[in-house]
């Protein structure tokens, strides 16, 4: 197994190159093989990490130190005291001043636990999930109270709204205009829902943030709802998260007890009350107008919109839904301050994302760490590398519905902007990170299989959709099909992503845009030569 | 635990509780802290609590307190069990089992060694 405990990045845009950066470069590979680092040290080249003033940048993790700029004569000491010796070199580090963008937050995350960055996930591990007084001996409970004693309901919406927080459900929808949205509405009676559905394959954040910090998101359900002028909120939780919902249930109770819940909460005029509603297995049912049909006793299948929930929501009243980690990061951001937030992260994704890691890595597990980092980081880093040290051959993003991510963009910043300008998306959090042994054919095959299945068939271009889709990749890895199959794939593929009612069709034809726009070879290698370059489908089965 | 009418209450329950904690700490408490979230239970963290409370028992071993916690995002090390004795630094252990959640009672929280095997450099 080759762990690397330690990774060095060059940049190499124009100016860098044009600096030096390639002998640099050299001279580290050279240097580091000499010391005999080579197998814990990996090195790479990263484009552009957004400091003009000190290129060639060297940036050494997981200490997250940045030397700039460097020369060829500086690298045997930087490799010899720092990546040899475990000593900074002070004299070689780029000056404070001026980080930002996409490395800003390597200063602030220094000494935290593995070199990550917790705001949404601050007490997990630390507090029992299951004992009030913990809550609140970790300021629990305080941002509420200062929001109903201090605060307006729409400078509560104005503080989220300049964090520039943005939904962690998958779509990235600025999550204080939503609120605003909401508040807008002249209706007596509102609600607040908080999506705790995550069905998404491989995405057990929601889960882990609920299971170890329940109070949180009744804390932020609580301001949500007072922000947009809701008295009743739910929290609809998939159906087989019995401990999540055992420690909310518990939790609400405490609450309750407390006054946190209930009647003239903080002794002022708000009143909110909370209810847990447990979805029964539908994939489906987490998209939130099927998510407002469940709760209202109906079969889940997406409304048709507009209306859209923020004005005709759950009874046809104007309801908030915002997913569990979105929520849980409002609360630090009213106690903090949106400045504070938005010293995390990006400049159009700010704060942290939480993502669970899977596939061929050394290391399977939850991170928080700041939005921007790149797959090469948390691969490198949090996974600690690919397993028996194999080739990183494609990443899958956000359970099934996010974008199939080749290892040309695994130094693209994950953030909503940057990934939408790749023309990929971020999805809910889950990484499953694939090796060569994975064929892009049949990993298209599961994730579409996977979509037929939870269809609800409401919409003909899904419904069928989804199905044909199916049979083509199963003719492809048969090797039944011809190139013109491919053309009809890419064509289903656009009216699924265009003419789907809801999110499940439209990102059911992300795939099969991405494995004909990647990895195109690989596709008609099953055609054109009937092999499977990865070795895994049986493309002799049309022969007998 | 009384009603919180205003930010003062809150407060003052804070410090009340923040004081018991002080308290407690400063009379050498030991604490012992098992992940108890879906990822430790699945790695067989109730064995382990089971096997801490069980040891507590058989060896009338006093001034511990057990309690749960979330997941600290190591889902791979789990189960993982955090000591902390008075006001010394926390002492993470992980992939515990039963055995070695007894030697950690019998080594550590009774004799102050701590089992370096076991521990996890975070
Ligand atoms: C098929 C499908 C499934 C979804 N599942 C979830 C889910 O499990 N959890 C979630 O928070 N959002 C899910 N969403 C997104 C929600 O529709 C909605 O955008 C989100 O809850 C809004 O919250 P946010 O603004 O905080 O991201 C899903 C969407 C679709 C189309
Ligand atoms: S796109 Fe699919 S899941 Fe969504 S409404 Fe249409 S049939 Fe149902």
């Amino acid at each position: 197994m080759r762990t690397i405990r330690s990774m060095v990045l060059v940049s190499n845009d124009l100016i860098s190159m044009q600096r030096g950066a390639q002998d640099v470069y050299d001279r580290l590979q050279a240097e580091i093989k000499a010391y005999g680092l080579d197998q814990e040290i990996s090195l790479a080249m990263v484009s552009d990490v957004g400091r003009h003033d000190a290129l060639p940048l060297v940036i050494v993790y997981p200490e997250a130190v940045v030397y700039g700029p460097l020369k060829v004569e500086d690298v045997h000491g930087l490799v010899e005291e720092h990546l040899y010796k475990g000593r900074i070199v002070v004299n070689l580090q780029a000056s404070n001043r001026e980080l930002s963008g996409k490395i800003a937050w390597l200063n602030t995350r220094k000494g935290t636990l593995p070199a990550e960055q917790r705001i949404v996930l601050r007490r997990a591990g630390i507090i029992d999930p299951t004992n009030i007084e913990d809550y609140i001996l970790n300021d629990g409970y305080a941002t509420l109270g200062k929001a109903l004693t201090y605060m307006t309901p729409a400078q509560v919406i104005d503080e989220v709204k300049k964090s520039g927080l943005r939904g962690r459900g998958g779509a990235g929808f600025p999550t204080g205009t939503k609120w605003g949205f909401v508040a807008k509405e002249k209706s007596p009676k509102k609600y607040v829902i908080c999506n705790a559905d995550e069905s998404e394959p491989g995405t057990y954040k929601d889960r882990l943030i609920l299971e170890g910090d329940p109070h949180s998101i009744i804390e932020a359900l609580a301001i949500a709802a007072f922000a947009v002028g809701a008295d009743e909120g739910y929290i609809y939780i998939r159906g087989e998260y019995k401990l999540a919902q055992e420690r909310l249930k518990l939790a609400i109770l405490q609450a309750e007890e407390m006054g946190f819940l209930g009647q003239n909460i903080f002794g002022t005029a708000f009143n909110f009350d909370l209810r847990i509603h447990c979805g029964a297995g539908a994939y489906i049912c987490g998209e939130e107008t099927a998510l407002l049909e469940s709760i209202e006793g109906k079969r889940g299948q997406p409304r048709t919109r507009p209306p859209f929930p923020t004005t005709h929501g759950l009874f046809g009243k104007p309801t908030l839904v915002n997913n569990v980690e979105t929520l849980a990061n409002v609360p630090p951001i009213l106690l903090n301050g949106a400045t504070w937030y938005r010293s995390f992260g990006t400049l159009s994704s700010p704060g942290t994302k939480v993502f669970t890691i899977l596939g061929n890595v050394n290391t399977t597990r939850l991170i928080e760490v700041p939005m921007g980092i790149t797959l090469r980081e948390v691969i490198g880093i949090y996974a600690h590398g690919m397993k028996n040290g194999a080739n990183f051959k494609l990443a899958q993003t956000g359970g099934s519905s996010g974008s199939i991510i080749p290892a040309s963009l695994q130094d693209t910043p994950m953030d909503f902007d940057s990934f939408a300008k790749a023309g990929v998306a971020l999805g809910s959090g889950a990484l499953l990170i694939c090796n060569e042994d994975t064929c892009v054919v049949d990993l298209a095959k599961v994730l579409l299989n996977f979509f037929r299945t939870e269809s609800c068939g409401k919409c003909f271009p899904c419904r069928i959709g989804t199905q044909r889709a199916c049979e083509m990749l199963e003719a492809i890895a048969d090797g039944r099909a011809t190139l013109k199959t491919l053309d009809q794939l890419m064509d289903l593929s656009t009216t699924l992503v265009n003419l789907s009612n809801c999110g499940l069709g439209q990102t059911a034809g992300t795939p099969l845009k991405d494995i004909l726009t990647y990895f195109r070879a690989e596709v008609e290698a099953h055609i054109r030569l009937g092999v499977c370059p990865a070795g895994v489908c049986n493309t002799t089965e049309a022969v007998q | 635990m009384p009603i919180i009418k205003n930010l003062e209450d809150l407060k003052r329950v804070r410090e009340e509780a923040h004081e018991n904690r002080k308290r407690e700490t400063a009379a050498g408490q030991i604490e012992l802290i098992v992940g108890l979230s879906t990822c430790g239970i699945a790695a067989g963290a109730r064995d382990i609590l089971k096997a801490i409370l069980e040891d507590i028992q058989n060896n009338n071993r006093v001034r511990i307190v057990v309690r749960q916690t979330g997941c600290i995002g190591l889902c791979e090390k789990e189960p993982i069990v955090q000591v902390v004795v008075g006001d010394q630094p926390k002492v993470t252990y992980g992939k515990v089992t039963p055995e070695i959640a007894r030697r950690i009672l019998a080594d550590h929280v009774a004799g102050g060694k701590v089992l370096q095997n076991h521990v996890i450099n975070l």
